[in-house]
């Protein structure tokens, strides 16, 4: 009984995303067809790579016919923000079974990540099985995700523009930025980051998103090494990272 | 815009963006289960990741680099007005509904008005 507690406190601690999440699949589903890859290959996507982010550059840098090393790499530096999120979500994963650890790291994302982690630092193992929850809130978050890809795949270019439903995607990573900063590096990092993603946004097969992330990164760490705090680590992560369950 | 690949070449980019993206979620996850913490170099500066990229993935949608008629910034007010309300309920609930919900709310309302 407490497994299921568990994986429908995570569920719904997501549900409210699907908001963004819906039209955000829709339109990777959308973009995928028209840039000519087809309903199997769109969902490929979803499945095999399940990123929407990197999805959407794939899809983009593919209709432009870039070359393939570079689709592939543009994808992979754009997820490369996840190797933190496993750093810090691994102490909490520590004593799970393997296969059920490859299992959870292929589940990973933005939204997943953050509301486990916010639980994981609230809840003692005995109060919260890791597992169960984080398995709740990711399963919620690949489920629609599968499907909705595959609608938009479908039902292809009659989703209607004028809701400029494809807005619900930056808001989203507005809303999951502004509670990431959490002091003036942070916010140094931001800045960087965006203002050097504008102004490169001209760069050739979305570089200029790996520009600005790297430069967002370096202005922060630069900053921390000039006030004297580098490295700040989060003690409160490596607290015991068992798992009841 | 329609790629000119063909069906393996295609496949072959999902399953390398695939293996690529899993090994980066898989990395600490795994590595972590053999160590006891994690370098404190590389947790300080991955740290900052979130806040780098994400505002790298928000800015441009929000304004765009232009040339003409003069090096400047270009926008659409109803998005940026929209960007600017949905940050403060981004600020001020932390909620990902409300800032969803307000911030189309905000940029159908001004997509009337403007």
């Amino acid at each position: 009984m407490r497994a299921r507690e568990d994986f429908l406190a995570g569920a719904r601690v997501v549900s409210p995303m699907l908001l963004g999440i819906v039209p955000f699949g829709l339109i990777v589903g959308v973009t995928a067809v028209g840039a000519g890859l087809s309903p199997g290959q769109a969902l490929g996507l979803s499945t095999v790579v399940f990123a929407g982010a990197s999805q959407l550059a794939a899809i983009e840098l593919l209709g432009r016919d870039a070359p393939l090393t570079v689709v592939v790499l543009t994808a992979i530096v754009i997820n490369l923000r996840m190797m933190m999120y496993s750093a810090s979500i691994a102490p909490y994963f520590r004593r799970l079974a393997a296969p059920t650890k490859w299992i959870a790291a292929y589940l990973l994302t933005d939204q997943a990540y953050a509301v486990s982690i916010a639980e994981f630092r609230q809840t003692t193992p005995g109060e919260r099985s890791r597992r169960w929850f984080y398995f709740g809130a990711a399963v919620t978050l690949w489920v629609p995700w599968q499907i909705v890809t595959v609608v938009g795949a479908l039902v292809g270019a009659s989703v209607p523009e004028g809701l400029s439903l494809e807005f619900a995607i930056p808001l989203t990573f507005m809303a999951l930025l502004v509670p990431t900063l959490d002091g003036r590096s942070t916010e140094i990092a931001a800045l960087v980051g965006g203002g050097v993603a504008v102004v490169a946004a001209v760069f050739p097969f979305n570089l200029g998103l790996i520009t600005a992330a790297l430069l967002g990164v370096a202005s922060g760490v630069g900053h921390e090494v000039l006030v004297g705090e580098f490295p700040t680590t989060d003690a409160s992560a490596h607290g015991d990272g068992g798992d009841s369950a | 815009m329609t790629t000119s690949y063909g069906t393996g070449a295609i496949w072959l980019a999902i399953v390398g963006a695939g293996v690529g993206t899993f090994a980066i979620r898989l990395s600490f996850i795994l590595l972590l289960g053999r160590l006891d913490e994690a370098p404190p170099t590389v947790e300080g500066i991955l740290r900052f990741v979130p806040a780098a990229v994400l505002a790298a993935l928000v800015a441009p949608s929000l304004v765009a680099l232009s040339a003409e008629p003069s090096l400047g910034l270009s926008y659409a007010p109803e998005k940026v007005g929209a960007g600017a309300i949905a940050a403060v309920v981004a600020w001020r609930t932390e909620n990902v509904l409300a800032t969803i919900g307000v911030g189309m709310a905000a940029l159908w309302t001004l997509q009337v008005v403007v």
